[in-house]
């Protein structure tokens, strides 16, 4: 039987606003443990919060950028559960009054588009960091509070997803739109970025869902894409072996590349959630709506078509540029000093980008700023360089920081265009190949190439390509 | 002269003239809380030397000239939920015996502002769980007026150490009638102020929705002077007023000539004692006396007031007191995990009156339950609320009994008797679901005990219940009257 895997993500996003939710404290990542708190974020006795009005501004702003509707009026909702890691035993989230609802976003997997929901948008308080010490009699625990209180934004998608790799896909496309709202750093690995899976599987063409399962622990795109594979696998095992799924949360096993059952869903009597009387509810006005619409960026959609409309590029090269809100502002800002624009997103998804990974560097951080990149394709298009020397200069400009015609005349690299010096090298090849020079002749084109090839040697790369191919040809 | 009789205006004037230095004030009410309090029972802890290092502080700017507010160099104290930065706030809870908060209250800051000086903190029932202060895990207070009977509560200490002399005002919590029923009890003023009036910052919470602080005075003025002292908008306290505090002091005067009073016979049916009943009655023919004009109305879903309010504060509770798990600040009774750590913790920490309410109130939110109880008991507040609005669109103010009775005895409705400790918070509790203001001043003596008269407002009213009140005063000898706690 063919079956059909049903995904929902539920993100966590930790927004970077200076302070915490509910509290003064510091939201800055990798301090001492327990020195950004205060008696708000530790639950002491007596203690009130009074919710930052930043996270609320990014929550409207990430709600409309997910094309959700944005509450009149929202509150907050004590959610009970006791664990160590909240210090009241509640969490205070957003319950049957979400900031956002009813929203999607698109995702391009092998050439379709796909509109996927989004099902709300709510505010929360993140909780400590819980470290188990082992030792005699079960070993100990210790807590970290610095992380208690950071404001974050759970993000929920309806169950539209039908792969692990559509399931990547929305995560990378949220992760960019996240990035494009400068609402998060969005970090896997420091948990600024977080995502957990619903997965069931069904019959194809079934219309009534499986048993879901919740995978936690997926630390990276790869992993959510692995565990879902597996967890997929897993589950179409069981029923074609006429075994049930028992509904459980796991945790996917990066290492040993398998899920784990973490606790196996029971009846459970819920988190008592209920208006918290402490907070009073936020009433959001449509002018302050409006006015977040206006200061909203360009989203990557609107931002991929106008590279499409006013730049003529291809469909492929503008869903690359635009993944990055980066290398899209680079992109735009080398275009506005060098207009061919297919030449800039050829050098950008090639070389430039291959020199980016290979320095480990996010494209804000590149050493060649756009103006230089335009420098470089100046010179190329003057013809005072050729473009293999280009590749080999912007090579350069990357480890040195120089800029480009600096690089290229200190190296001596300007390309060879003088006809009468490039016509007696020319002959030289041909007198020192008379094989080739006769295969040529009896028909094999291709010798060509070889010919070229020895001439740019003995040019060390230098000669212009163009100027090289005609004088052969004559002389031939 | 005994400096212990006065009020906390009278001795002010005192202070400064100069005739009584803060210091001589402290001593006299150290003095006072050593000759009665081994009988009384409303201090939690003393703060002797602290007290007298402000007193100094006080006295010293004085003699530089500097210009001190009505309060400064006055004794007080406050009810041991209210927290103290380096003084143990215990709200009278094995959970926090021992529990030094690190910071303090913002009406603890606005009175340390005005020069209060602060002789310590007072007993209440755990947690303001209960109407009687024998809820409190270190012992019970007594009536100033019979030592055999009980000062209410849960703002029991405070209401007492007004009473008897110990204290020149103090403050308490007013949650479902936490302050007005003990000032009924013990014959003093309090006042409940509107939700929101006063900041709750540095209030150990019972249920947030309702829980306000508010002073216990010996008389009216005193009462206006303390509220003008801690009311007003605070930014650590996102449910306050950003309204601005009239002078109530100021705004007393004995007029009250064609105010409109409404008197809601619900409040007038079965369970009211008698004598209560004839004792309020007079009241009331003396506010006509004065030239208001008194007319029977109704709030017709008061019966309804009791359990909505048992439901939503005890809701409420379940989830604030959640925090008290062994963790990282009071009470510790270790386990072999965490949840048994848990367990112990509150299992020894919670004494029975506030075990009972978690459990209902936690029963109350449980998914099943959510939609017939908590939800319901939501709804039903927003008739209660509308009720008062209709009321206050014919009456300037409404008056009814503080209590049903006068105080009762110990042990007769303590712990082991839960409702019948309820029936002391029926005629409170509907004006906290209201949010109102509410004062309780006292109106009289049955059996040579106190008898308290409500007077209910609007919200941010205060001054015209202060007003009122403040007439009724300057027209009776009540708040004259003091126990005879004769010092051995």
């Amino acid at each position: 039987m063919e079956y059909e895997a049903i995904i929902g993500l539920e993100v966590h996003v930790e927004l970077k606003t200076k302070s915490k939710i509910f509290c003064s404290c510091s939201t800055s990542f990798g301090a001492e443990p327990n020195t950004q708190v205060c008696p708000i974020c530790l639950g002491l006795p007596g203690t009130l919060p009074v919710t930052n009005r930043q996270v609320v501004e990014f929550g409207i702003k990430t709600a409309l950028a997910l094309n959700c509707q944005v509450a009149s009026y929202c509150k907050f909702d004590p959610k009970h559960y006791y664990y160590p890691d909240v210090p009241k035993n509640f969490q205070w989230s957003q319950f049957d009054m979400p900031i956002g609802s009813n929203g999607h976003l698109q995702i391009n997997v092998d050439g379709e588009e796909l509109v996927i929901g989004i099902a709300r948008v709510h505010m929360e308080e993140d909780a400590g960091k819980l470290i188990h010490i082992d030792g005699p009699d079960g070993g100990y625990s210790l807590v970290d509070y610095n992380r208690t209180g950071v404001p974050l934004l759970e993000i929920v998608s309806e169950p539209d997803l039908r792969s692990p790799a559509q399931a990547r896909a929305y995560m990378e496309k949220l992760r960019t739109i996240l990035h494009y709202l400068d609402v998060s750093d969005c970090k896997m690995e420091e948990g600024s970025l977080r995502c957990d899976a619903n997965v069931s599987v069904r019959p194809r063409g079934s219309s009534t869902y499986g048993t879901k399962i919740e995978v936690k622990n997926m630390n990276s795109f790869r992993s959510l894409q692995r565990a879902l594979e597996y967890e997929i696998e897993r589950q179409v095992n069981l029923l074609e072996n006429g075994e049930q799924v028992q509904p459980a949360t796991v945790a996917w096993d990066e290492s040993r590349g398998v899920t784990t059952v973490m606790r196996v869903k029971g009846e459970s009597s819920g988190y008592r959630c209920f208006p918290e009387p402490n907070l009073v509810p936020i009433e959001i006005d449509s002018a302050w709506i409006e006015r977040v619409r206006q200061e909203l960026p360009e989203l990557p959609d609107a931002r991929r078509q106008r590279l499409i409309d006013d730049y003529g590029l291809p469909l492929y090269d503008a869903e690359v540029i635009t993944s990055s809100k980066e290398l899209a502002d680079y992109f735009d800002r080398t275009v506005a000093l060098y207009p061919d624009a297919k030449t800039v997103s050829n050098w950008l998804m090639g070389d430039f980008s291959r020199l980016l990974n290979a320095h480990n560097l996010e494209p804000g951080q590149a050493p060649v700023p756009p103006q230089e990149l335009a420098a470089l394709l100046q010179l190329q298009q003057e013809g005072t360089i050729s473009g293999k020397i280009a590749k080999q200069v912007l090579e350069e400009m990357f480890a040195s920081g120089k800029g480009a015609r600096q690089v290229v005349e200190e190296q001596g690299l300007i390309q060879i265009s003088d006809a009468a010096a490039l016509g007696q090298i020319v002959a030289e090849v041909l007198a020192a190949n008379p094989k080739v020079v006769e295969d040529y002749r009896n028909g094999k084109t291709k010798a060509l190439g070889f010919l070229v090839g020895q001439v740019m040697k003995a040019t060390k790369g230098k000669a212009n390509p163009g100027l090289v191919n005609k004088l052969l040809k004559e002389q031939l | 002269m005994n400096l212990c009789e006065l009020t906390a205006h009278e001795l002010g004037e005192l202070l400064k003239s100069r005739q009584v230095s803060a210091v001589e004030a402290t001593e006299a009410a150290i003095n006072r809380i050593e000759a009665v309090d081994s009988r009384v029972q409303a201090f939690v802890t003393r703060t002797v030397e602290e007290a007298f290092a402000q007193a100094r502080a006080v006295d010293a700017a004085r003699s530089r000239g500097e210009t001190l507010g009505p309060l400064a160099g006055i004794p007080m104290a406050l009810k041991d939920n209210i927290c103290t930065v380096g003084i143990r706030t215990t709200c009278s809870s094995r959970m926090l015996a021992d529990w030094v908060p690190p910071y303090e209250a913002t009406v603890v800051s606005r009175l340390k502002e005005a020069g209060a000086i602060l002789l310590g903190k007072l007993n209440m029932d755990e947690f303001a769980m209960g109407a009687t202060t024998e809820t409190s895990a270190f012992f019970p207070t007594r009536n100033p007026w019979d030592l055999e009977r009980v000062p209410g509560g849960s703002s029991g200490g405070s209401a007492a150490a007004v009473a008897a002399g110990e204290a020149f005002y103090t403050l308490g919590s007013d949650t479902g009638g936490s302050i007005r029923q003990p000032a009924a009890f013990c014959g003093v003023v309090g006042l409940k102020p509107t939700y929101g009036r006063v900041s709750r910052h540095g209030l150990i919470a019972f249920a947030p929705s309702m829980d306000q602080i508010g002073p216990l005075t010996r008389d009216v003025t005193d009462c206006a002077l303390i509220l003008n002292a801690v009311a007003g908008h605070d930014s650590s306290d996102c449910t306050t007023a950003d309204l601005p505090v009239p002078d109530y002091r100021a705004a007393l005067n004995t007029d009250i000539k064609g105010l409109k009073i409404g008197v809601p016979r619900e409040y007038f049916a079965d369970g009211l004692d008698p004598e209560v009943a004839a004792i309020v009655r007079r009241a009331i023919d003396k506010l006509a006396e004065l030239g208001a004009i008194c007319e029977e109305t109704s709030l017709p879903h008061t019966e309804y007031a009791l359990p909505t309010y048992y439901l939503v504060a005890y809701a409420e509770a379940s989830s604030n007191l959640a925090r008290y798990d062994g963790v990282s600040f009071g009470l510790r009774v270790p386990g072999r995990d965490i949840e048994e750590m848990n367990i112990n913790t509150r299992t020894e920490g919670f004494g029975p009156e506030v075990k009972r309410r978690l459990m209902l109130g936690t029963y109350a939110l449980e998914a099943g339950n959510y939609e017939a109880f908590y939800l319901k008991a939501a709804k039903v507040r927003t008739l209660i609320r509308q009720d008062f609005e209709a009321a206050f669109n014919k009456y300037d103010l409404l008056v009814t009994p503080t209590e049903p009775m006068v105080a009762f005895r110990l042990g007769e409705k303590g712990n082991k008797k839960p409702l019948a400790m309820a029936a002391a918070d029926s005629y409170t509790s509907a004006v906290s679901l209201a949010g109102l203001p509410a004062l309780s001043l006292p109106c009289g003596f049955s059996q040579g005990l106190p008898v308290g008269l409500q007077l209910i407002g609007p919200s941010f009213a205060e001054a015209r219940l202060l007003r009122v009140a403040y007439a009724f005063e300057q027209n009776t000898e009540y708040h004259r009257r003091r126990p005879a706690l004769e010092v051995a």
